[in-house]
């Protein structure tokens, strides 16, 4: 056993470090740079029930230590993806997490459904895009809406279940416990936050779209603070992730209570990133004589 | 074959064309050999999120260097800008999945480029030889760039300005619809902002000459995995959101929505 394998949510990981929905597609276009392989998993990019066109361009902004973005949930539908892309993802020896957004409660069912027959080791339930009108974050921001989403998810699939919260809510600790309470086998979080920029010169929005999910640095402390609160509050286990972009913040973010960690817009601006992460993850545990890196779970000690 | 990869590469050379226009050239052999016209590099500039993508201006194979022009737009390109000569630049590059095709060089080429839209044209420019007209418009003299590597590639160079203080007065698509009145290219090339672009192809349609545009938008990863740089296109006859980094940035004009 290495000392990066986790076990999260009953599945087998080679290492923490999974690049994080939206941001790694299908995993193909990486592939250029290094084999997938090396990953602990992958979240693939969302997929719904449909085919789904996504937003009007812009659809991304810089800001400080960080990025704005409003795809919309641009994808080729859940047959294509069954069909096309896990088969090809499954060949890879690395943990596959299929992300699903439905338009309604019933389409999640469908989504999950469907992915239930499939070979897909974990499903990811997106109910906090903010980028969508119909779906998304309507279902993420309330205890109730959250709980519902997890209900129908639970009874369509026996697949490992984990509810990728959004952190434009008041109380995480509070949907965190209420999608546990439905069954799921993990939350991850954050989501991005909702943000917006605005050109001068035009006074329009950047994004086509007017607002936008934040991400990249800028967001990790803010992310820190909801994992480590979701992580006092419920049992199951936590994936950690938001502006994670080096080793120590991996490091960091497992310390406030994440069991693995996604990496996502950080990425963009290295393609190596998750790599870079994995070895320094592993000199950290050389360095520190850890024998396996779950030890610093939720080792932070609050004051 | 690796079809893009990242590195930190030397630049061999830094000019300054105009105000606010910067020439590199940096030494890539690896990406030098695979790349194509058409094509652009994603620049890390220290302390931003993002990568630039800029497109290639020049590919020279033998020298192991690619040659890259572009404008100061805003914070980002500004600290670009400010490297020198022998600074390393992390790019990830060969990027595009579709760069210009090329006819042979005995076809007739138009070749359109408009501001800093200009300096993917040379590859073109050079490939055609004397049987590519090259019309090369700007705002005003001040923006004027490239014109003595235009002329070099052998071929007729026509300039002009929005204002007429360099070359000829008025935009490229009169420039256009006069060469068009006397004779046909086999294809027309072209690059600028979006409103040339449109009415390029569109008159590139009417007269059913093929034609090819490379299109912008603001970028995140540049290999086709984020999606968020969409462009509205026709796809098997259905409107469909391609991606300029990875379906393009080259589109033919008949699949484009402006």
């Amino acid at each position: 056993m290495s000392k990066l394998s986790v076990n999260f949510a009953g599945v087998e990981f080679k290492n923490p470090i999974i690049p994080a929905s939206g941001t790694f597609g299908y995993g193909r276009e990486y592939e250029e740079f290094y084999p997938l392989s090396k990953l602990g998993g992958i979240s693939v990019k969302g997929t719904t029930e449909e085919l789904r066109t996504g937003n009007l361009p812009p659809r991304i902004a810089e800001t400080p230590s960080g990025m704005l973005n409003s795809v919309g949930l641009q994808n080729p539908g859940v047959d294509h993806f069954i069909s096309t892309d896990l088969p090809y993802l499954k060949t890879k020896d690395t943990v596959i997490i299929a992300n699903i957004a439905g338009r309604t409660a019933e389409g999640y069912r469908e989504i999950a459904e469907k992915l239930d027959k499939t070979d897909v080791d974990m499903i990811e339930v997106n109910i906090s895009c903010p980028n969508v009108k119909a779906g998304g974050a309507a279902f993420g921001v309330s205890c109730e809406g959250a709980a519902e989403i997890t209900r129908i998810v639970r009874n369509a699939t026996k697949k490992p279940v984990m509810m990728k919260l959004s952190p434009n809510v008041t109380n995480i600790a509070e949907i965190a416990k209420a999608v546990e309470a439905e069954g799921a086998d993990a939350v991850s979080l954050i989501n991005t936050l909702l943000g917006m920029r605005i050109d001068i010169k035009t006074k329009r929005p950047i994004l086509h779209n007017n607002v936008g999910g934040l991400s990249g640095p800028a967001v990790f402390p803010i992310a820190v603070r909801m994992v480590w609160q979701a992580a006092n509050a419920v049992k199951i286990p936590v994936c950690g992730m938001g502006g994670v972009s080096t080793w120590q913040d991996a490091v960091e973010m497992m310390m406030a209570g994440a069991s693995v960690v996604q990496v996502g817009a950080a990425i963009f601006n290295d393609p190596y990133a998750p790599v870079k992460i994995i070895d320094g993850l592993e000199q950290y545990c050389e360095d520190n004589n850890i024998g396996s890196i779950g030890e610093i779970t939720g080792s932070v000690m609050p004051w | 074959m690796k079809k893009y990869m990242q590195g930190e590469y030397p630049v061999v050379s830094k000019k300054q064309l105009t105000d606010g226009i910067y020439d590199y050239v940096i030494s890539c052999p690896e990406i030098a050999a695979i790349a194509v016209c058409g094509q652009f590099v994603n620049i890390k500039v220290n302390g931003f999120m993002l990568r630039r993508p800029i497109s290639i201006c020049g590919i020279d194979r033998e020298k192991g260097t690619l040659r890259i022009v572009f404008e100061v737009r805003g914070e980002g390109t500004k600290k670009l800008s400010e490297l020198e000569a022998s600074d390393c630049l992390d790019i990830i590059a060969p990027l595009g999945g579709r760069g210009f095709e090329l006819l042979d060089s005995s076809k007739k080429a138009m070749i359109i480029g408009g501001g800093i839209g200009n300096p993917p044209m040379l590859p073109i420019a050079e490939h055609y030889g004397a049987n590519g007209t090259v019309i090369s418009g700007f705002r005003n003299e001040k923006a004027v760039i490239l014109q003595e590597d235009f002329k070099s590639c052998g071929g007729e160079v026509i300039l002009c300005t929005d204002d007429g203080s360099a070359g000829r007065k008025g935009f490229v698509t009169d420039v256009l619809a006069e060469k068009l009145s006397a004779e046909k290219p086999d294809i027309i090339y072209a690059c600028g902002p979006s409103v040339m672009l449109k009415r390029i192809t569109e008159r590139a349609i009417r007269e059913n000459i093929r034609c090819q545009v490379s299109l912008e938008e603001r970028m995140g990863c540049g290999v086709g995995a984020c999606l968020v740089c969409a462009c509205r296109t026709i796809r098997d006859g259905k409107e469909y959101y391609a991606h300029v980094c990875k379906d393009g940035p080259v589109f033919e004009s008949t699949e484009v929505i402006f």
